[in-house]
């Protein structure tokens, strides 16, 4: 009813809301949201059974040209790699670029120098856009929220439905805010920021919810990190996250390879600019995190919520007050080969990864070399660099950052997932442990019997100079 | 189409774990083609050693439980990566219905999109199926009839579940989520035009004449 709409419109409204209600197409009987997608990009290890569907059932891609596919997860990232140099992903990239081609989806392959992690080329190229809804089946499609951009990660089933019908039937989010408060102390990211909320509030405090992120101190971080935040969106257990857009986010998109250019630009940076939450808009759900008790997070178990400061002990189980809660740490102690009570900073170190869909942009790579610039790797440490996209990886080349990292005795590797997901050559010996600026520290996650703590790129370089974890602050890794 | 589903009578087997996760459900190993078999590689790091042989301790390595049809387990089950082989391996070793008091947004849909039946239990009737599972440990059979929205054991205590109903409803008559919403394509192609027209910028850069055919 259009009266209903106007008053709607007239309604406090929050930035998700805006986006979500600009992308409907319909409420369905069953009460879910059929909503457009602007966006799809698809990658090999979740796309090959859904073209098969297509075909069994003779339907076609109904906007090739909103469609985008790149390899990024099997492929190796053996310097100087193509696609047939991991044997063992040939079958899935094959099929990529098959399915691609047989139905006319532009595709960004290892060869080509736009190729990268799927949530890094998205923004990089102008693909993914603030207020645009964006799907792919990868949990970690949330990255471009950081945008403002509504991502959404589906399973396969999902992308054959959006390859068919370039929609989606989903229960609408609920919304959700985090704000950050304080000032930010030295050495700390966007990266120490999303762990401690995932720590404060736990691993399923955004079921069924869209977060937004708000507070000074989102305000201030530049689009890189706000990408890094709206990743583990998902690590808070939510659908997906968003930092309303601002001059910082459209100067970002200014100038990208797919971006609207000249009066088309300034339209949408009008529009975008509209894109904030109202004063007075609802949040089902909303926290406060203290920024200024925020030191550089490490994990020490075998869930995101398992996280303390480097300045920290392991925890004692028996202090978790919820029995559940207690017997996960207690076994997560023991997989990790930690005991209670330890200090977390000095927990020797096998190997230092970094890379992935949450940490592998230019920034990343400048905050790690800053710290290894003039030093050297312990001697038992494994270290990687690994960029998040072909196009990071010669921007970073550009700037001397490979010979940094190659002096100090780092690999420096082409792009790709590579040790986050470890469906490549790229793992984690059964026993070792690792610290890593990936997303999940699950048991078995970076290899049989691999161990994780995940931390941001300079405690991950500070720790591969040191050879255990150190907390960055105290000079002992710069 | 796919089958209908209305219910199954089988073996409950519980994993009493909260948060468990898709890597745990289907390790990464088991990604690398695309037509692996995801049915036995279901907990494949807790199901199997380093030599590849079952662990005889692990709950799915046991009689009855080897052939579940059911998987009662704690909260938030299926965190983590979106890959739906987690659900296709649940499918593939004989699982037809998860109960748990909560399960992670992607996995519940990616459930339904492959007939298993994902139902929500209060954290009272999680313990107290546990309990029965115990208890009738040589035979736990329960019967879960999705029409009437219970589980009942093998005592005959019966227990509600939730699943929304229009959810039910198509899980029942086996709808395809895809041709149910290409009845909609009419709505479809209306909202496209008309994004196109009022946000050309939008879909400016996007066109495909530069791919060959």
């Amino acid at each position: 009813m259009p009266g209903d709409r106007l008053s709607a419109a007239a309604e406090p409204t929050t930035a998700f809301d805006k986006i979500w209600n600009a992308h409907l197409v319909k409420t369905l009987d069953d009460g879910r949201d059929l909503v457009f997608v602007d966006r799809h990009i698809l990658q090999e290890t979740t796309s090959a059974p859904a073209f098969d569907g297509l075909e069994r059932s003779r339907r076609r891609v109904r906007h090739p040209e909103l469609t985008v596919a790149t390899q990024d997860h099997i492929v190796s990232t053996e310097p100087g790699r193509d696609e047939r140099s991991n044997p063992v992903g040939r079958e899935l990239l094959d099929l990529m670029r098959s399915n691609s081609d047989a139905h006319r989806i532009r595709i960004f392959g290892v060869d080509d120098p736009r190729q990268g992690i799927v949530h890094v080329i998205g923004p990089e190229l102008g693909l993914a856009l603030p207020g645009c809804l964006l799907a792919c089946g990868d949990s970690h499609t949330s990255t471009v929220g950081g945008l403002g951009a509504l991502g959404i990660g589906v399973g396969t089933s999902e992308v054959e439905h959006v390859l068919a019908t370039q929609t989606l039937a989903l229960t609408r989010p609920r919304n959700m805010r985090v704000r950050f408060e304080g000032t930010v102390g030295p050495g700390v990211t966007a990266k120490d920021l999303i762990l401690r909320a995932i720590g404060q509030l736990g691993i399923a405090a955004g079921q069924g919810c869209a977060v937004e992120y708000a507070g000074d101190a989102i305000r201030a971080l530049p689009v890189e990190a706000r990408l890094t935040l709206c990743n583990m969106s998902i690590e808070l257990g939510a659908r997906l996250g968003l930092v309303a857009p601002d001059e910082t986010t459209i100067e970002y998109v200014r100038g990208r390879e797919f971006a609207p250019a000249g009066r088309d630009f300034e339209q949408a940076a009008a529009e975008w600019r509209s894109l904030t939450s109202d004063a007075a808009a609802r949040f089902e759900r909303d926290f406060v995190v203290d920024c200024a008790a925020i030191s550089p997070q490490v994990t020490w178990g075998t869930s995101p919520q398992d996280v303390a400061g480097v300045d920290e002990c392991v925890p004692d189980p028996a202090g978790f007050g919820d029995a559940k809660r207690r017997d996960l740490a207690a076994a997560a102690i023991r997989y990790m080969g930690l005991e209670p009570g330890m200090k977390i900073e000095g927990i020797p170190i096998d190997v230092a990864f970094i890379g992935s869909c949450t940490n592998s942009r230019l920034a990343d790579l400048e905050a790690a070399a800053t710290i290894v610039r003039g030093r050297r790797v312990a001697g038992h440490v494994r270290a990687l660099v690994v960029p998040g996209s072909t196009s990071v990886r010669h921007a970073a080349e550009a700037l001397g950052l490979d010979r940094i990292f190659r002096d100090a005795g780092f690999e420096w590797r082409d792009a790709g997932c590579s040790m986050c997901v470890s469906v490549n050559e790229d793992v984690v010996p059964s026993g070792a442990r690792c610290i890593a600026t990936t997303n999940r520290n699950f048991e078995n996650r970076q290899g049989p019997g691999s161990r994780t703590h995940l931390a941001s790129p300079a405690m991950v370089a500070a720790a591969a100079i040191a050879g255990r974890i150190t907390d960055l602050r105290k000079g002992s890794g710069t | 189409m796919r089958p209908g589903f209305a219910g199954v009578t089988g073996v409950m087997a519980v994993m009493p774990l909260a948060n468990v996760n898709t890597d745990a459900i289907i390790p990464s190993a088991w990604l690398r083609t695309a037509r692996a078999d995801f049915g036995k590689g279901l907990f494949g790091s807790q199901r199997y050693g380093a030599d590849g042989r079952e662990r005889p301790e692990f709950v799915l390595n046991r009689a009855p439980f080897r052939h579940a049809k059911i998987l009662l387990a704690d909260e938030n089950f299926g965190c983590g990566s979106s890959r739906e082989a987690a659900v296709w391996a649940l499918a593939q070793f004989g699982i037809r219905c998860v109960l748990a008091p909560s399960f992670a947004d992607i996995f519940y849909e990616n459930a339904f999109r492959n007939g298993l039946l994902v139902a929500k239990i209060d954290a009272a009737s999680y313990l107290a199926l546990a309990a029965a599972v115990d208890r009738h440990g040589q035979d736990p059979i329960f019967i879960v009839d999705l029409p009437a929205g219970t589980v009942t054991g093998p005592d005959g205590a019966r227990f509600p579940f939730a699943v929304p109903a229009a959810r039910a409803a198509a899980l029942i008559r086996g709808d395809d989520e895809i041709d149910m919403t290409l009845h909609h394509a009419g709505d479809i192609e209306a909202y496209h035009a008309a994004a196109a027209a009022t946000h050309p910028w939008l879909y400016a850069g996007t066109d495909t004449a530069e791919i060959a055919p």
